[in-house]
């Protein structure tokens, strides 16, 4: 336990006199912000709902913050600004779907230059649960074409590593249940008028879903994770990875 | 114009007529579109008017934004996308395909000029709009900034803090920021009017005058399309 300590604080020195790296982005990125120095982390945790990924978060912060990291947790739809817009927009209106695409782009955007950049000067660590790669997901099984999914999101900064949950489709229905006895409605994919059938609408659109990711995962360096193993097994994978890039020099 | 051919442009095959004006505020450019939608719907045609930014379940979010003064340039770019998208899903394709006239004050040329001089990156906003079919006519209503500067200032005590482009800090002064950024926007404008083959109108000749002159290209186009003989 000892040792564990005094690594610890060794880590976080370590990490302050690191010297600060220029910001990263997906593709061309924001133009006025291209010369930016940061010097924190970022990190996202995807995969679907009921995958387990909060109570990851929760696990990864709580270690981090032990170590002396000082974290900051953003996600989608968590905008001050646009959050509140998305989910009444949804509630009163069927919004189409690129209208949607970039109602979340919006999102992302009001999230990275007024929380999640800040931050990553100011070196903290940053967690995402989920991020554009769930929203290109997302568009691209309603048939929105990907060059211009990436293209939109190519201001959006890169992390220095992503997480995908990976969990079996029928695995993760009952955990749906566990959590909430029933289905929702877009995370179905109702909409996409696959089955009128919620289960079997489910079933196949989280297999879309699960297709999406993989043909992301060289594109975009997601990191697969075997989320059908328990919380804890999860954990140490997670843990270990980030541990191991947070003591690299970036 | 031929009454009786007025329902041609309504027929099941034929997609519709989008017709677009564009130019800094004050250029005169609503008035005209007014005007040509009046006419329009007098000669009996299926009409649809569109605004820039006028969708009703993007405006709250908006505007609330745009009180508060924190919305960045991304942002501000992301959420006229937002409306834009709104309004072309809801309203503006699927009208075109049952053949109506669509009229457009502002279109995505309006986007392309902002979002540029706020500093957004050009292929990035050009890739965004990419989906929304080339107008039919884009008039373009060219004026000496001082007369737009002067006849939208003249009706105004304060002008609103984007409107004046003050989150571009060209200048602490409000009128002449405004001034500043609506010359920005008029070199983006100049810039497009060979590639996206604007109509340039000169907003400075009478009101009847400039009208008259739209409604030739308007009947010309209609002609071309077969809407009349």
């Amino acid at each position: 336990m000892k040792s564990n300590m005094k690594n610890a604080t060794k880590l976080s020195l370590e990490k302050e006199n690191e010297k600060a790296s220029k910001i990263n982005f997906i593709d061309s990125g924001i133009k006025y912000l291209q010369d930016i120095d940061i010097k924190g982390s970022f990190i996202v945790i995807e995969g679907p709902d009921a995958s387990g990924r909060s109570t990851q978060i929760e696990k990864i912060t709580a270690k981090l913050e032990a170590d002396g990291h000082a974290v900051m947790n953003a996600g989608i739809r968590r905008s001050d600004l646009i959050s509140k817009g998305i989910i009444e927009a949804k509630r009163n209106y069927v919004l189409g779907k690129r209208t949607m695409a970039l109602y979340y782009a919006a999102d992302i955007a009001d999230q990275l230059e007024n929380k999640i950049i800040p931050a990553l000067k100011a070196g903290f660590i940053v967690i995402s649960d989920r991020y554009i790669y769930t929203l290109i997901a997302r568009s691209s099984a309603r048939g929105i074409n990907k060059n211009w999914l990436h293209n939109l999101f190519s201001f959006a900064i890169k992390p220095d590593i992503v997480f995908y949950l990976d969990v079996d489709s029928y695995n993760l229905i009952h955990r749906v249940f566990q959590k909430n006895y029933s289905l929702n409605y877009y995370e179905s994919g109702l909409d996409l008028g696959i089955s009128n059938d919620i289960f079997d609408s489910f079933i196949k659109y989280q297999y879309i879903l699960k297709k999406e990711f993989e043909k992301m995962q060289g594109k975009y360096d997601l990191i697969n994770i075997d989320g059908n193993n328990n919380i804890d097994q999860i954990y140490q994978q997670i843990q270990a990875k980030i541990d191991k890039f947070l003591s690299e020099d970036k | 114009m031929e009454r009786n051919n007025k329902n041609k442009n309504n027929s099941k095959k034929d997609f519709g007529t989008l017709i677009v004006v564009e130019g800094i505020d004050g250029s005169g450019k609503s008035t005209q579109i007014h005007l040509l939608d009046r006419w329009l719907r007098s000669e009996g045609y299926n009409v649809f008017f569109t605004e820039w930014n006028s969708s009703t379940s993007v405006k709250e979010i908006t505007s609330k934004g745009k009180k508060k003064a924190l919305l960045t340039p991304t942002t501000f770019s992301l959420l006229h996308a937002t409306d834009f998208a709104d309004r072309y899903e809801r309203n503006i394709y699927p009208l075109l395909r049952a053949g109506y006239i669509v009229l457009a004050d502002r279109y995505i040329y309006t986007a392309l000029a902002r979002d540029i001089v706020r500093g957004c990156n050009k292929k990035w906003v050009e890739n965004i709009y990419d989906y929304a079919i080339k107008p039919d006519i884009v008039f373009y209503y060219k004026v000496p900034i001082d007369i737009a500067v002067n006849r939208i200032i003249s009706g105004r005590p304060k002008l609103k803090y984007y409107e004046a482009g003050m989150d571009l800090k060209l200048s602490k002064d409000e009128y002449e920021s405004y001034r500043m950024f609506q010359s920005k926007i008029i070199e983006e404008y100049e810039s497009m009017i060979n590639p996206e083959k604007f109509t340039v109108m000169d907003g400075t000749m009478n009101i009847e005058e400039q009208q008259d002159i739209a409604r030739n290209h308007v009947m010309k186009l209609f002609r071309s399309k077969r809407i009349i003989e």
